[in-house]
């Protein structure tokens, strides 16, 4: 019978499906495969081996809850649904205008990305709503049915839907939508006034238009899903994380499927933010570097942050702008093209870059002896001793030292006059650089200084690179947890059954009163109560957080103000203007003399409680560990060779220490200590990395 | 080493761009935060460019990496100290007009004198006309503040903020975009301070010696294969009263490139005029483009790229003419210079685009004894929104639609700006037809129809060109559509100046399109059948 103590959380990502089961506590994990032609297929038989492992049948599953990038592919390889827009007239080509300006300034022959539907396949309808949300003419209700039947007869599967100020009065969308479902029962419809009732036509319309897109493959590939997953005998709930971090139900996920966009960041966002809860931790820089790409994420008082839009599916070089902007509340991270399988390469500066292009698994870096001819981050880590050829991945994979020292001399090492070692030093430094500076501009934005946090680092590839990049953020600690390989998954066992609304409402804080903002707010709190509640059966209150995205009259740029301390009644406006300057103050230095402040969107966010934290205690450091054996690892900070100790992860029981240079192995990745840090096991198995005393 | 010198060099260039960002996020001007029209760098103690952040504005690539020695000449090497500001908004020095304000920060370590921050960025107002082609000439324009200090050993100085002050129509916004400012330099100052003490430097000598080889260098590289010789062209645009000429001789060498004009109209009189600094701007964006794309601007990659213009013409208008506009003719200088390229390099070189933004600047105003809607207030509201038609076409590729080049400002919401003031847009689409033929199509403009809400009427200030000189095909080629200024009725309005439009009617915009580029005979039959199907011809 279905435990409700027995929990599976399943990542799938564009190269690996991961599975984490908690058995009361205990987990049990796997990395297979994706396979990318039938994604549940991964699932079932992961299923079947964490099962086995456990001693567990399928059908004493108490729940199943999945992230996929399957949404972000399609939007990434443009396959989707064959889709129509229906727009107000006079705007048919706001997707495809964006924001009249280059991502490039510099380069000519610059290709800006297409817009998701093209220009045939858009379509106008008179009707205009005010900014006031007064209509100023009315809906042509016959066009709207000539529009679906029209679609529906050429054989279109998806209709979006979005209309100028729609997110003030969603009336005209709403009576569209109607009359295409009476019109055409089969299309599947979404209206922006509910994928993302946010101010700013380009952002909405993009976001519908890719919701409309991915819609009919997301629900077909759940509705599978759940079905194989019935038929293996696991008939739990099964939940869906979202971008926001939190989970929702398959139904809404099927209504909503660009709410799962970069679900798997998010939930290695949650895995980091549960650590620093377990460690007591308020301020961390969760850093997940994978194969291809490393994201990073700043994750205060035990909450990472959340922001109304990002972009997906970024053309070039994951150029800001390149991509497509989805308006969705998402949980706050910098992504960019810097992991393992990165391949480096010399410019026309004669200076090496690294990244975004990637080796992938195929053929992989050089050092896999699989074709790979072009050095990739992983063949400098290799040849600097940080990996050793014999146990990585415990062994399974053999590395090829000498296919990486062709690879890094013949396109670093030939063009600059360097040697094979100086070669894999400057690509690992660029890389370790790069992120450093993705880092502190993320840090930046964000108004935060990053010497006091502590960094929490997973991902095959982070614990590698996590020490250095300490040093360059000047960050004085940093956990590698265990679990580090399957963290995302692992992440989604611990995200809370929650969900955030945005809705764009304008207000002058010289005019605003406490009723209408009731009223706003009220209706955004029961939405996403009413979500919440699909998932959440506990017995305590749901946690709401509530804020409003403010400016002063005439910038253009607003920041999130939190509201939950203050007292919104009759004098709800001057709470609002004292919070604003406070966070104002703290962003840009000062605030601002004589000026009016204007509210573009507000939030509300509504969560399950917070489960209850199991505090990981200090740790009484006993030993030093002796190294079982040493080998030469170069230092990049120090700029030379050490003799570093080599450190079974699983022999360094809590309380174990062990003294820079060294590396601690394990099967899925390798902790590189340099000289001047000691790393220590805490009771939960966590590594600890510090600065030793000098 | 390289490598340290490498990654100090790509974190000075994170660095300006940290500071540009800070400004974007606190700037009141639309221009600033919507265009990014504003710059930010980082340079040696002898005032020499080392790192600019790229912004939306590439035009002031050579504008603020000239400025800092204008600091240190004015200011006096040996008076500068610790905790000091600069200030100036002189449009011969900084950036081409009052609008824009350039702040310069000393860097000291130790005591010692290491480089110098800079920024600007453009303000709403300055007083005066302002953002206006009306003025007679520069004191009608707005105040100016000659190169002075704006803190002194720390101290801000209280006199010049009180005379700002009092000179200015939002000076709460001025103010606080200038505070930003010298916010945005002390910031620049902190992470290079930070870096200094991670790579262990006392100074930034060698550091700067190793940026300007590898630029010099590399741009070198750039023109090395170039043939050498003389290339003219010359480009005709609307102007401001009568057509205005631009006329470029390109000298190009191993050595560098210079762009000479004479030959070019002379000084207007009404505000569109040019001076020398912001020609070589534009100037050097449109070769850079087409010459060097990746090498980062900094003193050596600028360097071999020279300008020269008559004096008293249009492109090196001399004090004290009026400038406020001088974007206008700016924007067209890209075009005028790739025109020569194209005989050297004709697979680089694209096809004549509408060049000059598009700029609705409008002053809604309720109507006497009006009424609102239902649920409406009546209010004044100045509306500004940065429009652009389409770009040339490529030798290759089809032109970008409404797209700006080449500046790189951004468009803005149509649902966010009439939160903020009362105009109805009921049309902002492509305007279907008007890319230039080609076996590589222009890109098309757009169609923009506004009109203020029920109770307002507004005036708008016309600052349009290529109406009467639409973008030139090249390689066969055809033209882009004219720009067109008009009424729903069908009246015609002027391309420049201040202009009413009555209650009941709509103004209608229509954006020019690109050249084309190459035989529209050449066009692929399948380019042909998406063109129609999309509605683009």
């Amino acid at each position: 019978m279905s435990n409700p103590d027995i929990r599976l959380g399943v990542d799938i990502g564009g190269t690996f499906t991961d599975l984490a089961l908690d058995v009361a506590g205990t987990l049990h994990t796997t990395k297979l495969l994706t396979t990318h032609a039938a994604p549940e297929q991964a699932i079932l038989d992961g299923v079947a081996e964490v099962c086995a492992a456990a001693g567990i049948t399928p059908g004493e599953l108490g729940l199943v809850i999945h992230g996929t990038t399957l949404a972000t592919n399609a939007l990434i390889e443009r396959k989707g649904a064959k889709t129509a827009f229906l727009t107000t007239a006079g705007f048919r080509d706001v997707i495809e205008i964006r924001t009249e300006s280059r991502f490039d300034q510099y380069d000519l022959n610059i290709d800006l990305p297409p817009p998701l539907i093209p220009r045939e396949d858009r379509h106008i309808v008179a009707g205009r709503i005010a900014a006031s949300g007064r209509e100023l003419q009315p809906l042509d209700e016959e066009a709207v049915g000539r529009f679906a039947r029209d679609v529906r007869d050429a054989g279109f599967e998806s209709v979006a839907v979005g209309l100028i100020h729609s997110y003030v009065n969603p009336s005209h969308e709403t009576r569209a939508g109607e009359i295409i479902a009476a019109e055409a029962p089969g299309l599947s419809v979404s209206l922006s006034s509910q994928v993302s009732p946010q101010m700013r036509e380009f952002e909405r319309f993009n976001t519908v238009c890719a919701n409309a897109f991915v819609k009919p493959l997301m629900a077909s590939y759940l509705t599978r899903l759940v079905e194989r997953l019935k038929e293996a005998g696991a008939s739990c709930p099964v939940f869906l994380m979202h971008s926001g971090g939190g989970l929702i139900s398959v139904e809404a996920a099927v209504a909503y499927p660009v709410r799962l966009l970069e679900s798997g960041p998010a939930g290695g966002a949650i895995y980091a933010a549960h650590i620093a809860a377990r460690h007591g931790l308020d301020r961390v820089l969760s850093f997940d570097m994978g194969g291809t790409t490393a994201k990073i994420c700043l994750i205060e008082n035990r909450t990472p942050r959340t922001a109304r839009t990002f972009e997906v599916a970024r053309t070039t070089r994951f150029a800001k702008g390149s991509g497509m902007p989805i308006s969705i509340p998402v949980i706050e991270m910098v992504e960019i093209g810097a992991g393992g399988g990165s391949l480096a390469r010399v410019d026309a500066l004669r200076q090496v870059r690294v990244g975004p292009e990637s080796a992938g698994s195929e053929p992989g870096p050089a050092c896999y002896g699989l074709g790979g001819a072009r050095p990739a981050v992983t063949d400098a880590d290799l040849i600097l001793g940080k990996l050793d050829a014999e146990s990585f991945a415990g062994g399974d994979i053999p590395l090829f030292p000498a296919n990486a020292i062709e690879a890094l001399d013949d396109h670093i090492g030939k063009p600059l006059d360097l040697d094979a070692t100086e070669a894999a030093r400057a690509v690992a430094e660029i890389v370790d650089e790069t992120m450093a500076n993705a880092a502190r501009a993320h840090a930046v934005e964000s108004g935060k200084d990053l010497g006091s946090f502590t960094m929490i680092a997973f991902g095959g590839a982070a614990p590698l690179h996590a020490a250095r990049l300490c040093d360059k953020l000047g960050i004085g600690a940093c956990l590698v947890p265990p679990g580090a390989g399957v963290g995302s998954a692992i992440g989604f066992l611990r995200a809370p059954f929650g969900y955030e609304t945005v809705r764009g409402a304008y207000a002058k804080l010289s005019t605003l009163t406490g009723v209408w903002l009731a009223d706003i707010l009220g209706a955004l709190e029961a939405e996403a109560r009413a979500v919440v509640a699909e998932g959440y059966r506990g017995e305590a209150e749901p946690v709401v957080e509530r804020k409003a995205f403010m400016r002063y009259e005439g910038q253009g740029w607003e920041i999130p103000v939190a509201l939950d301390d203050l007292a919104l009644g009759h004098d709800a406006a001057d709470a609002l203007r004292a919070a604003f300057e406070a966070e104002y103050a703290r962003l840009f230095g000062r605030p601002l003399d004589g000026l009016d402040i204007e509210v573009m969107n507000w939030s509300v966010r509504v969560a399950s409680p917070p489960a209850r934290i199991d505090p990981v205690g200090p740790v009484d450091r006993t030993d030093a560990l002796a190294a079982s054996g040493t080998r030469a690892v170069y230092d990049t900070g120090r700029q030379d060779w050490t003799r570093a100790g080599v450190v079974a992860r699983e022999e360094l029981a809590p309380g174990l220490s062990t003294q820079g240079p060294a590396v601690v192995q394990e099967r899925e990745t390798t902790t590189v200590l340099p000289t001047g840090r000691i790393v220590v096991a805490l009771p939960d198995g966590t590594l600890r990395i510090e600065r030793s005393a000098p | 080493m390289s490598i340290a010198h490498q990654i100090m060099w790509n974190r000075l260039i994170a660095v300006v761009e940290e500071q540009a960002l800070t400004l974007v996020r606190t700037a009141f001007s639309p221009s600033v935060r919507e265009a990014g029209d504003l710059s930010a760098g980082v340079f040696d103690a002898e005032g020499r460019m080392m790192a600019q952040a790229v912004t939306g504005t590439p035009g002031h690539v050579n504008a603020m990496a000239a400025a800092v020695s204008n600091f240190i000449d004015a200011i006096g090497r040996e008076t500068i100290a610790e905790g000091d500001i600069y200030v100036t908004n002189d449009p011969w020095l900084g950036t081409g007009h009052l609008l824009d304000f350039t702040f310069v920060t000393p860097s000291f370590r130790k005591g010692r004198l290491v480089g110098f921050f800079a920024c600007t960025a453009h303000v709403v107002d300055v007083g005066g006309r302002g953002f206006s082609p009306d003025a007679a000439d520069v004191y009608e324009e707005g105040i100016y503040i000659p190169i002075t200090r704006f803190a002194e050993a720390g101290a801000v100085d209280a006199k010049l903020l009180h005379i700002l002050r009092a000179n200015l129509r939002a000076p709460d916004m001025v103010i606080g975009d200038l505070h930003s400012l010298a916010a945005c330099n002390a910031t620049g100052h902190r992470r290079l301070m930070e870096m200094m003490d991670e790579f262990s430097l006392d100074d930034l000598t060698d550091l700067a010696g190793f940026i300007f080889e590898r630029s010099r260098e590399a741009t070198l590289a750039c023109l090395a294969d170039l043939p050498p010789g003389r290339y003219a062209n010359t480009m005709t645009v609307d102007g401001y009263g009568a057509p205005v000429t631009l006329a470029v001789a390109l000298t190009v060498s191993a050595e560098g490139v210079h762009a000479d004009f004479d030959g070019t109209s002379p000084v207007s009189p009404h505000g569109i005029n040019v001076p020398l600094i912001y020609t070589e701007a534009y100037c050097g964006y449109g070769l850079k483009c087409a010459l060097s794309p990746e090498i980062p601007n900094n003193h050596a990659s600028l360097e071999p790229f020279t300008v020269s213009a008559p004096a008293g013409s249009i492109l090196n208008a001399e004090h004290p003419a009026p400038v406020a506009v001088r974007h206008v003719l700016g924007h067209f200088l890209p075009d005028t210079v790739l025109g020569a390229v194209a005989q050297f390099l004709p697979n680089v070189a694209p096809a004549e685009g509408a060049g000059a933004l598009w700029n609705i600047q409008l002053a809604a105003r309720p109507l006497p004894g009006a009424q609102a809607a239902q649920g409406e207030r009546l209010t004044s509201a100045e509306v500004l929104i940065f429009t652009s038609g389409g770009t040339g076409a490529r030798p290759g590729k089809d032109g970008l639609s409404a797209t700006a080049f080449p500046s790189g400002v951004m468009g803005m919401s149509i649902e966010a700006l009439e939160q903020t003031g009362p105009v109805v847009f009921w049309r902002k689409e492509l305007r279907e037809g008007s890319g230039g033929a080609g076996q590589y199509r222009g890109g098309l403009g757009q169609t923009i129809e506004v009109q203020a809400t029920e109770g307002h009427a507004f005036h708008f200030n016309a600052m349009f060109d290529r109406v009467d000189h639409p973008a030139r095909g090249r390689a066969g080629g055809q033209y882009g559509a004219p720009g067109a200024v008009r009424l729903d009725d069908g009246t015609r309005l002027a391309a420049k100046g201040r202009q009413f439009v009555p209650p009941e009617r709509r103004l209608v915009l229509e954006l020019p399109g690109g050249g084309g580029f190459g035989s529209a005979e050449e066009r692929s039959p399948e380019a042909q059948r998406r063109d129609m199907r999309r509605g683009y011809s």
